[in-house]
């Protein structure tokens, strides 16, 4: 069974066609890979799925659910979080508030109790402050929980963002090149970190990655996208010896898929 | 009087202006902050809120008395009520321009100003309408400096307004979720926060603000005026430049130097009180002109 599910998105801009009828699935409990050479439209397909863009076309669904109609806060409320290129962290907020406001949908504490401070938000604010804690440990930030989260190295801002998506609760956790920029031993604390938060907490995985090494080692699953159009989906074995994947990264830049 | 009396009293005078600055101009930039508009109705705000103020009070005081508790009572009443009007002006005049070239949104808030501005003129035809506030005169004598209860609660009540903006913002989960939404919308929405009703309650917050400010300027000075948005509008702007414009601190802080400014700057040799706007608005010029970024804000940095 599948959590997420698209059926013939398709997605033009000005009359350029970004996605064309794009299937595509990703099975309950994975860690899929979403690769293609640049400008493939990956991340319009991201964009797709958390309700940024309005695709022409198609279906989208999260455990059955329609989410085409829905607007991108609601996405989130439904149990999809998502991670980007570059790290997007609230500036002038610490690492704790910044993964607090992750938090957002899954409070109940009303405008008016908070205005009024009441003693029920106040316990509700206790509880958030604890599991934003406990995400933050969980990915491996122990300490510099009040500074300013853009005053941290790269790989913790990397991570404090992990943390930020993991407080939403979502089912389903997108990540738009997460190894980027990061050095071999953070990629290889970063695949540990995809693997746990998997296996511990029962959270599907979908990766956009360029670095194919890593996603050869982590990935159960490989979907490939080529100018708008998924030409293959299989285990990396199965895609590493595909002539149409071969074919569509050599046409771009020789060696691109290290094979 | 000695040099001393005139600078306490000047010291006092320059509070109580600059806590009518700095509620006002509160709101000024916490719109600025979420939807990057200079909401130039926003004086108009003030107007309307004292007008409302003084409505409720025409209608509560055979019952609350003219005194403070009746004035209390107004003034809760007053900033609910602007606060919706603020919520609805954003929806009709601002929500449908927020996409559209920044100067289109602007002209947008200059048009609601002078909506409510001769709305009111149509109202009142033109004419100052009495508070009708008695508030009594009593206070404390310090030496030469008499404080009045009046002045105290004012400056008492605008603190604790400023307070619970503060606790608000840097306390709670949409507080949070108003700075998120200031710094970057769309990370905002994929936190789950729905920005359109975070908009909706920085204008409440901010138009209640204002109101606040009206309805007690009302019962303070006496009067109103559809006219007395418009120059503490401008003030409030420019102490929230001053503290650096989208800083909720910056304000309060702003709207304080200013007051002092005002008070202390009609005080200085040949420069007599009708000199105080003149003095206000080249203190804008020059935070403009040699600190843009105002007191309090820090520089936007743009990524190359």
């Amino acid at each position: 069974m599948s959590l997420l599910d698209l059926k013939g998105v398709s997605l033009s801009f000005a009359g350029s066609k970004v996605l064309d009828a794009v299937d595509f699935s990703v099975p309950a409990g994975r860690i899929v890979s979403l690769i293609g050479p640049n400008g493939a439209g990956k991340t319009s397909l991201f964009n797709c799925i958390t309700g940024f863009y309005k695709p022409q076309q198609g279906s989208i669904r999260l455990d059955g659910t329609e989410m085409l109609k829905l607007k991108p806060h609601q996405v989130t409320q439904l149990g999809i979080a998502r991670t980007f290129q570059n790290v997007r962290l609230f500036r002038e907020m610490t690492v704790l508030e910044n993964v607090m406001s992750g938090q957002h949908s899954r409070t109940r504490a009303g405008v008016i109790d908070a205005i009024l401070r009441l003693p029920s938000q106040r316990r509700e604010e206790v509880e958030i402050r604890r599991i934003a804690e406990e995400c933050l440990s969980f990915v491996g930030i122990t300490e510099g929980w009040e500074r300013e989260a853009t005053t941290l190295p790269y790989g913790w801002q990397r991570r404090v963002e992990i943390a930020r998506a993991l407080a939403t609760t979502p089912r389903l956790l997108l990540l738009d090149e997460p190894a980027a920029g990061l050095t071999s031993g953070e990629k290889e604390e970063l695949i540990e970190l995809i693997r746990r938060i998997r296996n511990e907490r029962d959270i599907c995985i979908l990766l956009i990655e360029h670095d194919t090494g890593l996603v050869m080692r982590l990935s159960e699953r490989v979907s490939v996208l080529d100018h708008g159009v998924m030409i293959a989906e299989g285990t990396p074995k199965e895609i590493q010896s595909n002539q149409r994947v071969i074919e569509a990264y050599l046409g771009v830049e020789e060696d691109a898929l290290d094979l | 009087m000695s040099i001393f009396d005139i600078f306490t009293n000047q010291l006092l005078n320059g509070i109580v202006l600059g806590s009518f600055y700095a509620l006002v101009a509160l709101g000024y930039t916490m719109v600025f902050g979420v939807v990057k508009l200079l909401n130039f109705a926003h004086g108009e705000l003030y107007m309307v809120g004292g007008f409302a103020g003084f409505l409720v009070l025409s209608f509560l005081a055979p019952y609350l008395g003219p005194g403070w508790l009746g004035v209390a009572v107004s003034l809760v009443l007053a900033m609910i009520a602007v606060g919706f009007l603020g919520v609805v002006i954003e929806r009709v005049a601002y929500a449908p321009m927020l996409s559209a070239p920044r100067l289109s949104i602007l002209i947008t808030a200059l048009a609601v100003s002078l909506v409510l501005q001769n709305g009111m003129l149509t109202l009142t035809k033109g004419q100052y309408v009495p508070f009708g506030a008695a508030l009594g005169f009593g206070g404390v004598k310090l030496g030469n400096l008499f404080i009045s209860y009046n002045q105290m609660i004012l400056v008492g009540v605008a603190a604790a307004l400023m307070l619970a903006l503060e606790l608000f913002v840097s306390r709670t989960q949409y507080g949070r979720a108003m700075r998120a939404v200031s710094v970057d919308k769309d990370m905002a929405r994929l936190m789950g926060i729905n920005v359109n009703a975070v908009i909706a309650i920085t204008f409440f917050l901010g138009s209640a603000l204002a109101a606040a400010a009206g309805s007690m300027a009302g019962a303070y000075y006496g009067s109103l005026w559809y006219f007395m948005g418009f120059l503490i509008g401008l003030k409030a702007f420019t102490a929230a430049v001053i503290g650096g414009i989208g800083s909720i601190p910056g304000a309060m802080l702003g709207g304080l130097i200013l007051g002092l400014l005002e008070s202390f700057g009609t005080q200085l040799p040949g420069v007599g009180s009708e000199w105080k706007d003149v003095f206000s608005f080249s203190v804008l010029i020059l935070v403009l002109v040699f600190k843009p970024t105002g007191l309090l804000g820090k520089p936007e940095q743009e990524r190359m």
